[in-house]
């Protein structure tokens, strides 16, 4: 069970908002690069996320640059899932390979702030402030088994190739 | 049952039918890195234990996007790159050879081929008919060390275009044009496919500028067929043999068509900031431009430079208005040095950068100010963009962007072409 607090962003929120190429030469420097997570989107993210806590968007998160340092310090602040209406695809295969669960569900009744739950296998979100349950949709299997080794790496280590 | 360009592309690359919705894992020719996405691919390559790369795999680094370096961090990462292309004996273009995918459309990509890059327009090849997707940088590590990786094949929608582009009125208007109407998510996951009795008379020029833009739409690729307008433009690169004809069957199954007659279209530009944003340009007369961009893998090729030269000939450009232009490639630069384009630049007032990415992402080279507003030839003009959120990005045609610079605010080009 993931447990932990709601961060609301909107509508095609770009890799470039989440970590702004401004900040290319940080990339071999993750500690660093990670305070400046979500910098152009909400620029008080960094200070205040603490792990556990959700990331919640509207359409097309991730859009843009294939950069993976994008969902990359999403995952280095601490942040337990993405859920969102719709997602960027590059940025899901990217999310998915680092072990950054993505769960695609109408996030419009999530207000930030909001206390959540989330049991990726029942697939079901828990708004603990104002008692909404609802459930995610299905990723195809491919992707689950992936997230189910932890990421690609893991998943390649383990079977040696991809299986289908 | 009949096949869209993308099936037909996956089904040889995976050996087995490939519908869309499938899942296949097929083969790649062709797999490049950028300096920004590649250090990371490295570390995932060596993490995940792979000593080598596959046999099969033509791996290909690129020192494009910091080039070259404004810093110290950004030169110890091309070291790493360099020391990885010794060690794997792959290819690389040091920095001053230009953006990657100008050069894999020069001189790498083949219609039919399967491509991975570590960078979203990887897609730009997509206009010579190659399957060619962007992906992020452990993906790519993956598909260094197995030459394979898995694929969803896409649902496409078929663009259908008629007719020709009118005076002033270029690939770049029918791409941004393109996506106002579907929208930056409009072509999430899906292939958008080129065809249409239009196509014979687009360029390949003209084809990279706007499959380059399919992700802006959210697309996984942007395919043109490989005709006899590719057969030419891959004899005069030198690489006749590498051409194969590649259509999309009769029947091929569609999920909706898009009919765009370009007679109609005008010159357009995206505003800030989103690339759906859009407006005509004579619509956003009056609006004052500080900095014009031309260049990058939407529009830094020769042709691009051509027409920006062909407006400013003997001209000034607008005093509070600076000009930075940095041609795709070396091959463009020379060639445009040949033209005479960049004499007549830079008498016109222009700063001519090395070939890479120049401003396009923020880096360096041209970083806007607060509140200033830039008129870019490149893709995208997200907040942020350009290396300072507080700035403004609009985006348009190199001939939109040679007006824009000549009058100092925003200018359709047809008003001094
Ligand atoms: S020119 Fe711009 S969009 Fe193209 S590869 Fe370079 S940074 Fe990316």
């Amino acid at each position: 069970m993931l447990k932990g607090r709601a961060f609301k962003f909107g509508d095609n929120i770009a890799t470039d908002h989440i970590i702004p190429g401004r900040f290319a030469h940080l990339r071999s420097n993750l500690s660093e690069l990670a305070k400046h997570v979500m910098e152009d989107a909400a620029p008080t993210f960094a200070a205040r996320v603490k792990p556990g806590d959700f990331v919640v968007a509207g359409t097309n998160f991730g859009l843009g640059s294939s950069r993976e340092h994008a969902p990359l310090v999403i995952k280095i602040a601490g942040v337990s899932a993405i859920l969102a209406k719709s997602v960027a695809r590059i940025f899901f295969r990217n999310a998915i390979n680092l072990g950054l669960p993505v769960l695609l569900c109408e996030t419009d009744s999530i207000n930030d702030g909001d206390e959540l739950e989330v049991d990726l296998k029942a697939s079901t979100i828990w708004d603990m402030t104002n008692g909404n349950q609802f459930t995610f949709s299905k990723i195809p299997e491919i992707m689950l088994r992936i997230l189910d080794e932890g990421g690609l790496l893991p998943y390649i280590q383990k079977y040696g190739s991809f299986k289908l | 049952m009949g096949k869209t360009l993308a099936e037909k592309i996956l089904s040889v690359k995976s050996g087995s039918e490939a519908k869309s919705g499938d899942i296949v894992i097929a083969k790649v020719d062709l797999i490049f890195v950028q300096d920004t996405t590649g250090p990371l691919s490295v570390k995932q390559f060596q993490a995940a234990g792979f000593e080598r790369l596959a046999n099969s795999v033509k791996a290909v680094l690129f020192l494009d996007h910091a080039a070259p370096s404004p810093g110290h961090e950004l030169s110890n990462d091309h070291m790493l790159l360099r020391d990885f292309a010794r060690e794997t004996s792959s290819f690389l273009y040091d920095v001053g050879e230009g953006v990657c995918h100008q050069i894999v459309a020069e001189s790498l990509a083949k219609p039919g081929d399967l491509i991975v890059g570590a960078d979203s327009h990887t897609v730009t090849a997509g206009g010579l008919g190659a399957f060619a997707c962007g992906m992020g940088s452990t993906d790519v590590a993956v598909a260094l060390g197995l030459g394979k990786t898995w694929f969803r094949a896409p649902e496409s929608i078929k663009v259908a275009l008629s007719g020709r582009f009118p005076d002033g009125v270029y690939a770049k208007d029918l791409v941004l044009h393109l996506i106002g109407r579907i929208g930056v998510d409009g072509a999430t996951y899906k292939a958008l496919e080129f065809s249409g009795d239009a196509i014979s008379n687009i360029s390949i020029p003209e084809r990279l500028t706007v499959a380059n833009m399919a992700v802006e739409a959210g697309a996984k690729v942007g395919l043109f067929p490989a005709d006899e307008v590719t057969r030419d433009y891959l004899s005069t690169q030198g690489r006749k043999s590498h051409y194969q004809p590649l259509f999309p069957d009769d029947d091929a199954i569609y999920e909706q068509t898009i009919n765009i007659s370009l007679a109609e279209l005008q010159p357009t530009v995206a505003k800030p900031h989103t690339v759906d944003n859009i407006a005509l340009a004579r619509e956003l007369k009056g609006t004052k431009i500080h900095q014009v961009f031309i260049g990058t893998c939407t529009n830094g090729r020769l042709d691009d430079l051509a027409v920006a030269a062909r407006i400013l000939k003997r001209k000034k450009i607008h005093p509070e208005t600076r000009l930075v232009i940095a041609p795709a490639s070396r091959g463009v630069l020379m060639a445009a040095m040949g033209a005479g384009y960049i004499q007549t630049l830079l008498e016109a007032g222009a700063i001519i950068l090395p070939p890479g990415c120049g401003p396009c992402l923020g880096l360096h080279q041209g970083v806007l100010g607060a509140g200033e507003a830039c008129l870019s030839t490149a893709n995208r003009n997200f907040k942020g963009r350009m290396g300072n959120p507080e700035a403004f990005i609009y985006l348009g045609s190199p001939a939109t962007a040679a007006a824009t610079a000549l009058k100092g605010e925003i200018t359709d080009p047809r008003e001094v072409m």
